[in-house]
């Protein structure tokens, strides 16, 4: 089976400072991949390379075998590449079910529709709805995303990826700012994302790694220094090295 | 010849007097990210302080100029402290609001009391007449304006590159809470840069009032012109607002010279032009 | 994070779409209510209620970019003049004078002018928009300025008798006719902008407002998107400017102005950004203020409109709608 996303030896450097050393990696269809490192190791730098927010020195990025280097963020996603957010950046005075409507109308290709509501198609309120209850969000439908939990506000961000049908999905630390003790949710939202779709986490939450990831790609000081089976990634030697050495070195982890 | 002479020299005096009034708004900008559109009533207000200095009291010109800046100060500080200070970190509309706001009275309340009339500022005998160069005559006064803003730059140089108050501000503009982290106070840094960039606006107010008269509407009319300044030269840098004041004031007097009737159509275009190519300044930082 | 509302059923408010037409019915009832009290109570006014009317329509026009989009502009003046100078060169020199017709090329000479802005505001961001904006009003006033052959320079383009309107409705002595014609193009366009803000591209532009980034991460381009909605406020600006021309059959190069802009922008920030509903209660007490004080001394109406702006910053960010908006919402809440 081909790959539906990979990354051909992308390199980045910032003045003479390499910061994504030849990152070669793919996914297929369905599988779930963190990608773990220590602060430093070049995660930001690689996520905006794979988004189009940054140009990379050299390397490509395709999608279903499809060559995407060229295209800009926009198009990106409209190729099926989406991303999520570290932050959550949503619409401060909408509601969760305009978000999530509004994600399914640009997806259509109807976002640009002056005149009629969404309100009034019943395809996009159904499926709207249905996106809402798998997330357990449905109750909250139509109160001001600023009044809502912050834990659901990360709901949302999931719920907003869901509704752009990705084939290949970027989730940025889903689980930032959720206190521990509510990651459970973050989870089970994460199980509900669709069988086929190919998931690249990059998260710090070691347990939701170990549980959500059957493969974890470890990138340290700009390489991929592992790829393999979770089982396998704390025992590797250089692996360990690259954390504990920077536990060792560094004030803040 | 003769033009391309007096233009070069209009255009020279022009453009340090722009320099001398926009160049505390650009180190503002830079600084409080504070978008303020009120810039150019302070150098209106020194203006008209230095004109009642000298034409109504009779008071020397060295006086008027040094009493222009000092009561400019002491209006602008209550402002900084009242309402500047609530829209620092403010989304940019709502400091475009509260500074034309700060604007519009200024203009009203200078035109009660000064009345809608042009406010001239009587030069002393030694700013008067022509100058011999050896091949040509400048007006003094041209000439004084001239190495006003050659002053002001070094000046500022000196400030910003080589005294202890020149390294705390250049570590707030890069990061200001690093450095409230590593013990400057930035209010105090704030509130100190104000007052610097009020008062040089003052003192170009008052030197510049021969080019740029000093009448109520004076804040409106050369709002952008000051804003541009900064917008071009990139904010908080002082070669890139060095820059584009020669720039702009080459731009603005050939225009004058040479198609009066335009207008300043042309100035604008360049505006425009300059603007979408450097959409951060000529010396501006990438965010 | 507990989900208290554990009910099997979802609040599911499909009403909704109906409430938003019953609001929109009763926003124009108010307003028509509020144009035949006008015209008995002021009959005599006629004229600055229907400078009112256009002024209304460009300051509409202005809530679409910067109140929906978060667009900073102080050169929306550009599209209001573009479209009063389209309709009155056209009548002046053209001898289209027919009113409607008139008011059509109004809004596409705004939509016009709302592209060129749009292209060239939307190149910055922060100061430089800024700049750009002032930049390009100043740019239109003095093209209009230098081609006075056209548009009367300075002097203003007078020449302008527009026809009956259909042929049917002659323009009167009074200001009748064209306070009649304003209210009814006010209304079909506020009912159209009601109808434009709910639609799927109205939330995109809200969604652009409050954060760019998450909606070209939706994959919709952020830059496109806010040029059409230019476009869109010029045709607005535009009918504005064109019925300007009808009603008062002269375009002042004060039309085209940065002080028309900033004030359009004065009138929106007191009425509340963003709701259409501010933008029409902020033109009214900007115009009726004004008419009441400038007659005594127009810097006194500067350092008004000054002290004006300031208090709105400080105590009323949302403006008069929008607080008069979050005051009733609380009461009723306190009530329950």
């Amino acid at each position: 089976m081909t790959a539906v996303f990979q990354v051909d030896h992308l390199k980045k450097s910032f003045g003479g400072l390499d910061v994504t050393r030849d990152v070669s990696l793919s996914l297929k269809k369905g599988d779930r991949v963190a990608l773990i490192g220590p602060n430093g190791a070049g995660k930001t730098t690689f996520v905006n390379l794979v988004t189009g927010h940054l140009r990379p020195n050299s390397g490509r990025v395709l999608m279903g075998g499809e060559d995407i280097s060229a295209f800009n963020p926009m198009r990106r996603v409209r190729a099926g590449l989406v991303r999520s957010f570290q932050v959550t950046r949503l619409f401060a005075d909408m509601t969760p079910e305009q978000h999530v409507a509004l994600a399914i109308l640009q997806r259509e290709g109807k976002s640009g529709r002056i005149a009629g509501s969404f309100r009034a198609m019943p395809e996009v309120m159904h499926e709207t709805y249905a996106i809402l209850e798998t997330l357990n969000l449905a109750t909250l439908a139509t109160a001001p995303v600023s009044e809502i939990a912050y834990g659901q506000q990360r709901l949302l961000e999931i719920a907003l990826a869901m509704a752009l049908r990705p084939q290949v999905l970027l989730l940025d630390e889903p689980a930032a700012g959720v206190p521990h003790s509510d990651t459970f949710l973050i989870e089970s939202a994460l199980a509900q994302l669709p069988n086929d779709l190919a998931v690249l986490m990059i998260e710090h939450d070691m347990d939701l790694v170990f549980r959500f990831a059957k493969r974890v790609i470890v990138l340290a000081a700009g390489e991929i220094i592992f790829d393999g089976s979770p089982r396998e990634v704390t025992k590797d030697a250089r692996v360990r090295e690259a954390y504990l050495g920077s536990y060792a070195g560094a004030v803040n982890s | 010849m003769q033009t391309f002479f007096s233009i070069g020299v209009d255009a020279l005096a022009y453009g340090m007097i722009l320099f001398v009034i926009s160049i505390g708004l650009s180190v503002t900008m830079g600084l409080m990210r504070v978008v303020n559109l009120a810039h150019g009533a302070f150098a209106m207000i020194g203006g008209y302080i230095a004109s009642y200095a000298a034409r109504d009291l009779g008071l020397a010109y060295g006086v008027a100029v040094i009493l222009a800046v000092a009561g400019t100060i002491i209006i602008a500080v209550p402002l900084e402290r009242f309402l500047y200070r609530r829209i620092y970190g403010a989304p940019e509309l709502t400091q475009v609001l509260m500074t034309i706001g700060i604007t519009f009275c200024v203009i009203g309340i200078a035109n009660y009391v000064f009345g809608p009339t042009l406010k001239t500022i009587p030069l002393p005998s030694e700013l008067q007449g022509p100058v011999d160069i050896g091949f040509r005559t400048i007006a003094a006064h041209k000439l004084f304006a001239i190495s006003c803003g050659i002053g002001v730059a070094f000046a500022l140089w000196y400030l910003i590159e080589r005294t202890s108050f020149g390294v705390k501000l250049r570590a707030s503009v890069d990061n200001t809470a690093m450095a409230a982290a590593l013990g400057v106070r930035t209010k105090i840094v704030y509130a100190a840069s104000f007052a610097l960039a009020v008062g040089l606006a003052a003192f170009g107010g008052v030197i510049g009032a021969e080019l740029l008269p000093v009448e109520p509407y004076y804040a409106l009319r050369y709002m952008v012109t000051f804003l541009v300044v900064v917008s071009v030269g990139g904010a908080g840098s002082i070669p890139g607002a060095l820059i584009a004041c020669l720039l702009l004031g080459a731009i603005d007097t050939t225009g004058r010279y040479l198609v009066p009737e335009y207008g300043e159509f042309f100035f604008y275009l360049a505006v425009i032009a300059i603007v979408w190519v450097f959409p951060r300044g000529l010396m501006g930082r990438a965010k | 994070m507990t989900i208290s509302n554990t009910s099997a059923t979802p609040i599911r408010p499909l009403a909704g779409v109906g409430n938003n037409w019953l609001r929109d019915l009763a926003g124009i009832a108010i307003i028509l209510a509020a144009a035949v009290a006008g015209y008995f109570l002021f009959p005599n006014n006629l004229a600055l209620l229907t400078r009112m009317i256009a002024i209304m329509l460009f300051v509409l026009s202005l809530d679409l970019v910067t109140g929906y989009c978060g667009v900073a502009t102080l050169g929306h003046a550009a599209l209001f003049g573009s479209g009063a100078y389209a309709a009155g060169i056209a009548a002046a020199h053209f001898g289209i004078t027919e009113p409607l017709t008139m008011v059509a090329i109004g809004a596409l000479g705004g939509a016009i002018a709302g592209l060129v802005s749009g292209v060239v505001i939307l190149r910055g961001h922060g100061l430089a928009q800024l700049v750009l904006s002032i930049a390009i009003i100043h740019l239109f006033h003095e093209a209009a300025n230098k081609a006075s052959a056209y548009t009367g320079g300075s002097d203003g383009l007078a020449g302008i008798s527009p026809e009956p309107i259909l042929g049917l409705f002659a323009f009167d002595l009074w200001g009748r006719t064209a306070y009649v014609f304003g209210i009814i193009l006010l209304v079909v366009i506020f009912f159209l902008l009601r109808i434009l803000v709910r639609s799927p591209f109205g939330m995109l532009c809200r969604g652009i407002r409050q954060d760019p980034v998450r909606v070209s991460a939706m994959g919709a381009s952020v830059k496109s998107t806010l040029l059409k909605m230019y476009v869109i406020s010029g045709l607005v600006a535009g009918v504005g400017g064109g019925f300007n021309a009808v009603s008062t059959q002269v375009v002042g190069l004060d039309s085209l102005s940065f002080t028309n802009s900033a004030e359009a922008l004065v009138m929106l920030v007191l009425g509340g950004t963003g709701t259409l509903y501010g933008a029409l209660i902020g033109t009214i007490v900007f115009i009726g203020v004004e008419d009441l004080v400038s007659a005594a001394n127009p810097f006194h109406w500067l350092t008004i409109v000054g002290a004006l702006l300031i208090a709105v910053v400080l105590f009323a960010p949302k403006g008069l709608y929008g607080t008069a908006a979050a005051i009733i919402e609380r009461y009723r809440k306190d009530g329950r």
